[in-house]
């Protein structure tokens, strides 16, 4: 039931216990106990909503940044993964494979901002070697869905 | 002037539902819920195939019965799903969807007078088609009370000398019964001695929801006296593709090719080659999408019990065929006052035969946001005339 609960609401969070009940064929008693479950555990981490911004007038600049780190014994990455996603601007922090380290993905209100924080807060910081910025152009999808308004149903309205 | 048409189209009636298309094509801002195609787009990586295609200048005849490596394909897929076994050279053949599959099967076998069974509700087509290959349609009246699924009882009680074929369309279309194992196998020795052979409509053979689909070919003695069809369109939402495919006895199929390759010539190439992608890698589609309308299904199914409207638990295709009895209406009157009223479209029950009076179809090929605003506004309808 927790992988059936997490595969409905994995893109749409506003199901009701009530109705993933009914469509999951068990109980609203049951559903409202494995959601519980599953927050407690911290498997369900929050219900953000996806927000094309592009759309609201509303500037907003994200970049995506290459991180290279040395690493520190005993800690690895995760302690400079720490300083930095405690920053409110960052929205992601990822470990990667590859020829950098970190992923940063930061979301300010102006080009500037972005570049400021790059440039006095990440890139300074104890045990960051370098940093590659790339300013996000336009989202095309996230969290599995298309940020474009979602096609108009063009079958026919009775068909056998 | 002589009178240009043939009598026997003539006499086949209009689809039922092309009459209730017209209404509805008029409302607008109207909820359908009366369309028997999936919602979901061809996954990406077929639609992608299918564009490589034409970008690689496939675009061609194929060989009439398909090319080979779909038709190698369909063959390694009704093994895998379904324990067929079919010889992809000369029992299989690839058409123009599941309803060219269906005409051609029973033009290959009908001979003047020669009496096919059509178990209704059922898809419109096995009635006219039967009637223009010179075929006497004879009709079995499923009913409510066994889930509309053909018992032994009926299937003996409308066999006569001239039977030749029955129709067998599970899961079916528009009643989303579904027959299992033991259904089936209380008709086989019936079949077998009346020595019938069956054309098995198994297009929603992907979409059932409690057991996995049991085709009649698999039974010992049928695979030699049935023709089964499948296709593309339900299963891959790939309607617009126009594929399907019949597989069956090495005599029959190479009569059905005969027909095809006169009147079809081959089933369209691009679609061919996106099909081939759609049995490779398409299992994980298949199952999400039938997921996804197994969600919906229950949830109409609980609505309906909310509403106090008598509905069968469907198993199979995407549909419910909930009984309006009650509400002392026809089925026409039913759907047009609730068109009208609340702005929402059923098909009724009898644009599937006459026993469907009383009951309407209801598709859940729809997002259930759309379904809960169509469910309120049914409930609002049902319980002013209730």
């Amino acid at each position: 039931m927790r992988e059936k609960i997490l595969a409905a609401i994995d893109k749409n969070s506003k199901l009701s216990a009530q109705d993933l009940a009914i469509m999951l064929g068990s109980t609203e008693e049951e559903v409202k106990a494995v959601i519980k479950q599953l927050e407690d555990e911290h498997i369900i981490c929050g219900y953000p909503t996806l927000i094309n911004w592009d759309k609201v007038k509303c500037e907003r600049v994200t970049a995506l940044i290459e991180v290279k780190v040395t690493p520190q014994r005993g800690l690895g990455f995760d302690k400079v993964a720490e300083r930095i996603y405690q920053f409110d601007e960052v929205q992601s922090v990822y470990l990667m494979s590859g020829g950098f380290d970190l992923t940063v993905i930061i979301e300010g209100k102006t080009m500037k901002e972005v570049a400021n924080f790059v440039s006095a807060k990440l890139a300074p910081m104890e045990g960051v070697q370098s940093t590659a910025t790339h300013f996000v152009l336009k989202k095309y999808k996230e969290h599995g869905l298309p940020l474009e308004q979602e096609k108009l149903d063009e079958r026919m309205l009775i068909s056998p | 002037m002589r009178d240009p048409l043939s009598k026997k189209v003539i006499s086949i009636q209009p689809s039922g539902i092309r009459k209730f298309f017209d209404i509805v094509s008029e409302m607008k801002d109207a909820i359908s819920l009366g369309v028997g195609e999936p919602d979901f787009d061809t996954p990406w990586h077929i639609r992608e195939e299918g564009i490589y295609s034409l970008e690689k200048g496939r675009t061609f005849y194929t060989s009439n019965s398909g090319i080979k490596e779909l038709k190698i394909e369909i063959c390694r897929y009704l093994d895998r799903r379904f324990g067929l076994q079919y010889d992809y050279e000369h029992e299989t053949l690839v058409t123009v969807g599941g309803s060219e599959a269906i005409d051609l099967a029973l033009r290959a076998m009908i001979n003047p007078g020669d009496e096919v069974l059509i178990p209704q509700p059922c898809y419109v087509s096995y009635h006219p088609c039967t009637v223009l290959a010179g075929g006497v349609p004879v009709i079995i009246n499923l009913k409510g009370e066994n889930d509309f699924k053909l018992t032994r009882q009926e299937l003996v009680s409308a066999i006569t000398k001239k039977t030749k074929i029955l129709i067998l369309p599970y899961p079916n279309n528009p009643t989303g019964s579904v027959m299992d194992y033991d259904d089936l196998k209380a008709l086989v020795d019936v079949i077998i001695e009346n020595d019938l052979y069956v054309i098995s409509d198994e297009i929603y053979s992907e979409l059932t929801y409690k057991n996995r689909h049991v085709s009649i070919a698999s039974f010992p003695g049928m695979r030699e006296r049935t023709i089964v069809i499948n296709g593309f369109s339900k299963s891959y939402a790939m309607t617009g593709w126009r594929l399907g495919y019949a597989v069956g006895p090495e005599n029959i199929i190479e009569q059905m090719t005969k027909i095809h390759q006169f009147a079809i010539m081959c089933a369209p190439t691009t679609s061919q080659y996106a099909a081939v992608e759609a049995l490779r890698n398409g299992d994980s589609d298949v199952e999400a999408m039938r997921d996804a309308y197994d969600k919906r299904r229950r949830f109409l199914v609980h609505a309906f019990k909310k509403m106090e409207l008598p509905c069968f638990e469907p198993f199979g295709a995407f549909y419910v065929f909930p009984c309006i009895k009650s509400l002392n209406m026809t089925s026409d009157e039913f759907a047009t006052k609730l068109l009208m009223e609340e702005k929402v479209a059923v098909v009724p029950g009898t644009a599937f035969g006459e026993c469907g009076e009383g009951y309407v179809r209801i598709s859940y090929a729809y997002s259930i946001d759309n379904l809960k605003i169509a469910m309120d506004r049914m409930e609002r309808f049902i319980r002013k005339y209730k």
